[in-house]
């Protein structure tokens, strides 16, 4: 949910953008990052854990541990607390540790 | 208890109140400040110098009652929303409390809303009666709240009903 | 394999409240600063500090975090001294004091003559079942989703711990519009400044001391809290459960300074408690037992962001005099610094801080 009102701040939010999560079309703002985005869905589970298959979400939001790991334009592993929305990407939840060369793809 | 569930008790309440005889004069300020913590604005913030100097940065504010006319121009300089202006001359029936606050939406002046002691309890029914907030001010307003005049050193915030 | 390697004089590593003075400092007695930090953004965690600051009028208290956070930032960026590298993240320390840096997908080294890390500090966690489910956030990653990106994590929080961060990151939920369910505390009190707490507690927040989360609640996300009271051994009391509907939990437990480059450098580290885990020694100039590097802030060991200031100041301070700038004016400068440091930490609240640095403090 976003803020719309704050006593202290105001909120500047950039161009609205669209972007996919796994496979839904999303609205964000540019200069957000994906969490942010995410959570303005009301999205918050971000990936699977490699081993027991627990689900994961957003912890530090500073980039530091690792928790909200997703899988963004085909690369897995982006720390989405830090990494800002661009128009059309395409954010999925990530199982597993991710893969880099997969041959035939 | 403050140290066990941040409220003071009537005893720590005791050394920060005022003689009857002053508050039966004119508004004074009421430092609501229980603890040495390195943080010294309100004795930069007086006019009339009634709180500070401070020898040390982690004094605990005491107000000069003679000084201090209650104009309640620290109340905004104070990091810990500690200072609160209250007025027993204002009526025959009610105290003025003007106390700072940093929440959406702000009240209208003359509404209705509930007075709010040190524990979150809704206490009684106040009023209020101007919303002060200038550039200088830096987001936090004062707000200026008629309470039943037996109350006037319990509500220290209020609920917009 | 021969690198194209760039000189500098001083590089300052991290962005925050200790980098950012650190940096100016520096540059304002003549030396020449490139200051790198990960973030898009300079500030480090100033800006999400809605709260007016604590400390010496003279030093900025009264004003909010947010509000120095672009002050800072203003004179950093405009300074003719410094060079702000932003996005840029240190990621080696080589054994010829060669930092390793990477910006945007492209690597490159720099060689400083003196290095200042003010790489800040991380949320520590917190055992017990469920600790894992989405919806349990670090205190600051709720405050930067809420004062950064204006966006909520959920209605309704539970808040661990009572320490300063928990307290105001409570605050400022509750002014952000959602609802604070309560605040627990393993301690027997509150470790938040009191002035902090009474202003939560009169907007209905209770403040539960001496109790804990036992468990949270949910199968893919938060949908509630257990907490309960402990003893004095840390065990549950019993019959003192009490279930939470809450959709979202706060951890405030503490913060580890980040030494890792420190450690990468081959500076002593030493456990202590007091400063938020292992911390570097360093004498009184913040210079660590690796010459030439120094400390500030958070990864100096946690404490206020007022303090890091200072601290960075200094650092900044003996960094630039060491390599021949400021020769005439150090000395009074220092001796400023030094001061308004020491007060901050003179009195009942700093004796924590003050144990803890008694054991990192050589020379």
């Amino acid at each position: 949910m976003r803020i719309e009102q704050h006593p202290i701040l105001e909120f500047k939010r950039g161009k609205k953008v669209k972007f996919t999560f796994d496979g839904q079309e999303y609205e964000g703002y540019e200069g957000e990052t994906i969490a942010a985005a995410l959570h303005a869905a009301g999205i918050r589970i971000m990936r699977e854990s490699p081993v027991l298959h627990r689900p994961r979400g957003l912890f530090c939001a500073i980039g530091n541990c690792s928790s909200c790991l997703m899988t963004v334009n085909g690369e897995p592993n982006v720390r989405i607390c830090v990494e800002k929305l661009r128009p059309g990407m395409v954010v999925e939840s990530q199982k597993g540790k991710g893969v880099i060369y997969a041959p035939g793809n | 208890m403050l140290a066990v569930d941040g409220v003071p008790t009537p005893e720590d309440l005791a050394q920060k109140i005022p003689p009857p005889e002053r508050l039966a004069r004119r508004p004074v300020v009421i430092a609501e400040c229980f603890q040495p913590i390195p943080c010294d604005p309100c004795s930069h913030a007086c006019p009339r110098q009634a709180i500070g100097p401070f020898k040390d940065i982690n004094e605990i504010p005491q107000v000069d009652y003679e000084k201090c006319n209650g104009c309640g121009q620290c109340i905004t300089r104070c990091p810990g929303l500690a200072l609160f202006v209250v007025d027993l001359t204002y009526g025959e029936n009610e105290a003025l409390i003007k106390l700072p606050y940093e929440f959406l939406p702000l009240p209208e002046e003359g509404q209705e809303v509930a007075g709010v002691n040190r524990a979150g309890e809704k206490v009684c029914r106040a009023r209020v009666v101007k919303v002060v907030k200038t550039e200088k001010m830096d987001k936090t307003a004062v707000i200026w709240l008629a309470v039943p005049k037996d109350l006037a050193m319990e509500v220290r915030h209020f609920a917009i009903k | 394999m021969r690198q194209e390697i760039s000189f500098v004089e001083i590089a300052v590593i991290g962005g925050g409240p200790a980098g950012l003075c650190a940096a100016l400092e520096a540059a304002n007695a003549g030396a020449r600063v490139t200051l790198l930090d990960r973030q898009d953004r300079l500030g480090g965690q100033l800006i999400k500090q809605t709260h007016r600051f604590f400390g010496s009028q003279s030093h900025r208290a009264s004003e909010r975090g947010i509000n120095i956070a672009a002050e800072l930032t203003g004179q950093v960026m405009s300074h003719p001294h410094i060079e702000a590298l932003t996005g840029a993240t240190v990621f080696g320390f080589y054994e010829d004091g060669v930092l390793g840096v990477e910006r945007e997908g492209k690597i490159f080294f720099i060689k400083p003559a003196r290095v200042i890390v003010a790489t800040g500090a991380a949320e520590k966690t917190l055992a017990f079942p469920n600790n894992d489910l989405p919806g349990i956030y670090g205190a600051g990653a709720v405050q930067t989703l809420v004062n950064v990106y204006g966006v909520l994590p959920g209605k309704r929080v539970l808040m661990v711990g009572a320490g300063n961060i928990g307290v105001i990151v409570t605050y400022q939920l509750l002014q952000a519009g959602m609802e604070v369910a309560a605040i627990v505390e393993a301690a027997p009190k509150i470790g938040a400044y009191w002035v902090h707490a009474a202003k939560v507690r009169r907007a209905g927040v209770p403040i539960y001391t001496s109790h804990t989360i036992g468990r949270a609640c949910g199968t893919r996300q938060v949908e509630g809290a257990v907490i309960w009271q402990i003893d004095e051994q840390g065990q549950p009391v019993p019959g003192t459960e009490k279930d939470l509907v809450v959709d979202t939990i706060c951890l405030s437990v503490g913060l580890s300074p980040l030494v890792e480059l420190l450690a990468q450098a081959g500076c002593r580290l030493v456990y202590v408690p007091q400063l938020g885990g292992h911390v570097p020694l360093r004498d009184a100039s913040l210079q660590t037992t690796v010459p030439g590097v120094y400390v500030a802030g958070d990864a100096a060991g946690v404490e206020e962001a007022s303090a890091a200031m200072m601290e960075g100041a200094l650092a900044g301070l003996h960094a630039a005099y060491s390599l021949g700038y400021n020769q005439t004016g150090y000395e009074a400068r220092r001796a400023e610094l030094q001061q308004q440091l020491d007060s901050l930490r003179s009195g009942p609240v700093g004796e924590k801080i003050r144990s803890g640095l008694s054991r990192a403090m050589i020379g």
